[in-house]
Formats: structure tokens, sequence, C-alpha cells
């Protein structure tokens, strides 16, 4: 029988996604083109947010979006419809973007006429919070009928994203939905997450996190 | 996921002269959502054909560590799905996330 060896490894899974998406975010930091990476489930309401933002923000931004939820091809034909620059990413039935689609996506772009691009990750909780895109901002969506329980279940995703947009307040009155609980449990997964409540069929809150991004995309561009 | 770790066993195989991979090691922190029985069936389907096929993933989950921000305690949680997060020391709810997110191929075994 031969030897059995242990051979010390101690490598970092998806380095190399890392290492691509540190050099987007430093090409995006040099063209002074900020990246927000939305993410959230289906039905969370990520292509209504992006067109809320897009009203909210594109007489200060020049914006493009890129997409790439499954079903996006009504998504981009919704934000085209805007006048606003899209482009599709082909995930092959990937569950997430990795920061070689990002690459791809940026090459389709101008981004000396750009200001902003949402990205628009698949509809999934899991596999988006695990690859980094080499976007500035990470952002995930949630809305009121999912249920408080999301951030027990996906803490992963919660613990790296920059900001977390409660959507739908406007079903709190019919849903068993503990806001305060959702705030308290995602604070101690990420001290440093900032939250937004909003409704994207009222509007309601949109104008604060319309706010918010404005100040992350004008420090960033200033920095 | 699993193309990266795959792609990083091959590597140390190959770096190491290995004829055959037994087992290989993973530390995965407990806010992974990822189902270890999902990692090996697409572990076997990529390994297929090279000196990896038919090793087994075994996974260390490493519990997420806590900081309380009243007392400093510091304590872990090995399940995220554990509703209680309050201190363990004072119960304050007022706690931060320290590490949980490991994502390393540690070791393998090999012949």
């Amino acid at each position: 029988m031969e030897e059995i060896r242990l051979i010390d490894i101690k490598e970092e899974i998806l380095s190399d996604n890392r290492g691509l998406a540190d050099r987007l975010r430093q090409r995006l930091s040099q063209e002074k083109v900020f990246m927000l990476n939305l993410m959230g489930s289906p039905g969370a309401g990520k292509t209504s947010l992006i067109l809320k933002t897009i009203s909210s923000l594109r007489d200060r931004y020049r914006i493009a979006v890129v997409e790439a939820d499954i079903e996006s091809l009504v998504d981009s034909e919704k934000v085209a419809a805007l006048g606003i620059r899209t482009v599709q990413i082909q995930t092959g039935g990937f569950c997430h973007v990795d920061a070689a689609m990002v690459e791809k996506a940026l090459g389709l772009l101008p981004l000396g006429e750009l200001d902003l691009i949402i990205l628009e990750n698949v509809g999934n909780l899991v596999c988006p919070a695990e690859t980094d895109t080499g976007a500035i901002r990470n952002v995930v969506i949630l809305s009121v009928p999912e249920g408080d329980d999301k951030p027990l279940k996906y803490p992963l995703i919660f613990s790296v994203c920059d900001a977390l947009v409660v959507n739908k307040v406007d079903y709190m009155d019919k849903a068993d939905f503990d806001l305060g609980r959702v705030k308290e449990r995602v604070l101690a997964l990420n001290s440093k997450i900032r939250l937004f409540s909003l409704s994207c069929t009222t509007s309601s809150g949109v104008d604060e996190w319309a706010r918010w991004l404005d100040q992350e995309v004008s420090a960033f561009q200033r920095a | 996921m699993t193309k990266s770790i795959f792609q990083i066993v091959l590597k140390h195989a190959r770096a190491n002269n290995v004829e055959k991979v037994i087992s290989v090691n993973l530390e995965i922190g407990a806010l992974s959502d990822l189902q270890d029985e999902w990692i090996q069936r697409y572990f076997d389907r990529l390994s297929r054909g090279t000196v990896v096929e038919g090793a087994k993933l075994k996974t260390n989950r490493v519990p997420a560590v806590f900081r309380c921000n009243c007392c400093q305690e510091q304590f872990r949680v090995h399940s995220l799905l554990e509703e209680d997060l309050s201190c363990r020391q004072c119960n304050s709810r007022d706690v931060t996330l320290i590490s949980g997110r490991e994502y390393r191929v540690q070791s393998m075994e090999a012949h």
C-alpha cells in the first residue's frame, strides 16, 4: 500500500475571481465610473428599484444598466424604453455574475461617457453573495412579502452588502413582517450596512435611497 | 465556486506529482449557504478523468465569531440559523460579526 501524503494547500477559494474583480474596481476608479451591484430574490423588485433610481438620478448622472437576471430580456426592454443604455450579460444559466462576465459587459460600454452603472444580478440570495463582481457598492433588496426571516436563512449576503433596501413596505399591514427584527439581525451581521425602507409602487422612501446613492457616487467621483 | 476548488486542487496535485487525490479538506465559514452534497456532486463531474477523480471533499465548518459591543465578550455561533445572536455573557443584542466567511482549501490527502 502506498503511503498517503498530507499536502498543505491553504489557498482561498475564488481568489482568481477576486483578483479580477479588484482590477475591474481599479479601472472603474480611474474612469470615475461607479458600479452598483444590485442583488435580491426574483420578484423582490430589482428592476423596479433600477427604474426608480434612473428617474431620480438621470439628470445628475449618465447611467447604464448591465442586466443579468435570467428573465432579463423583459427587464432590459423596460430599461431601454427609458432611453438608457443597457448591456445584456449571458450567464448561460449561471446562478450569479462573476468578474469575468462583468469585464465583458464593460467592454461593450463607453466608460468615458458614463458616471453610474447599475448591475442587476441574477435573482438569487446565495451565489451572488459569494462572488465579487468588481462593483464599488453592493446592495441587497428584500421585499416585505418574502418574509422577515431572510437574514436568518441567507446571512452571507447581508454580511457583504453596503446597503439593504426593504421594498414593498406598502405590504407591511398585510404581511407578518417585523422590520425591527430584520434591522437587529442585519446589523449584527454587518454593523456598517445602511438600511432603507421604501415602496417602488408608492415611491415612499425612494428619495432617501436616491440621496444616499447620489452621495456615494459624488464622493467616489471626487476621490 | 466548485470549479475554483477543483482548479486549486488540480494545480497542487500536479505541483506535487500526485498519482491520486484521496480527499480534500475545505474550511468553510458558518455564513456560507453552500451545501456539501452539491459541491461534491459538481466536483465529481469536474474531476472526471483527472488524478482528482473520486476524491472526497471534507468540509470543516468554521463557526462565526461575534463580539459584543457592550462588554466586548467574543463568542462563537455554529449555525447562523440559530435565532439567538445575543451576547453569551451580558445578553446584549448589540453585537458585531468578526469572522465566519472563510472559504479555503486547507489541504489534501494523496498518494
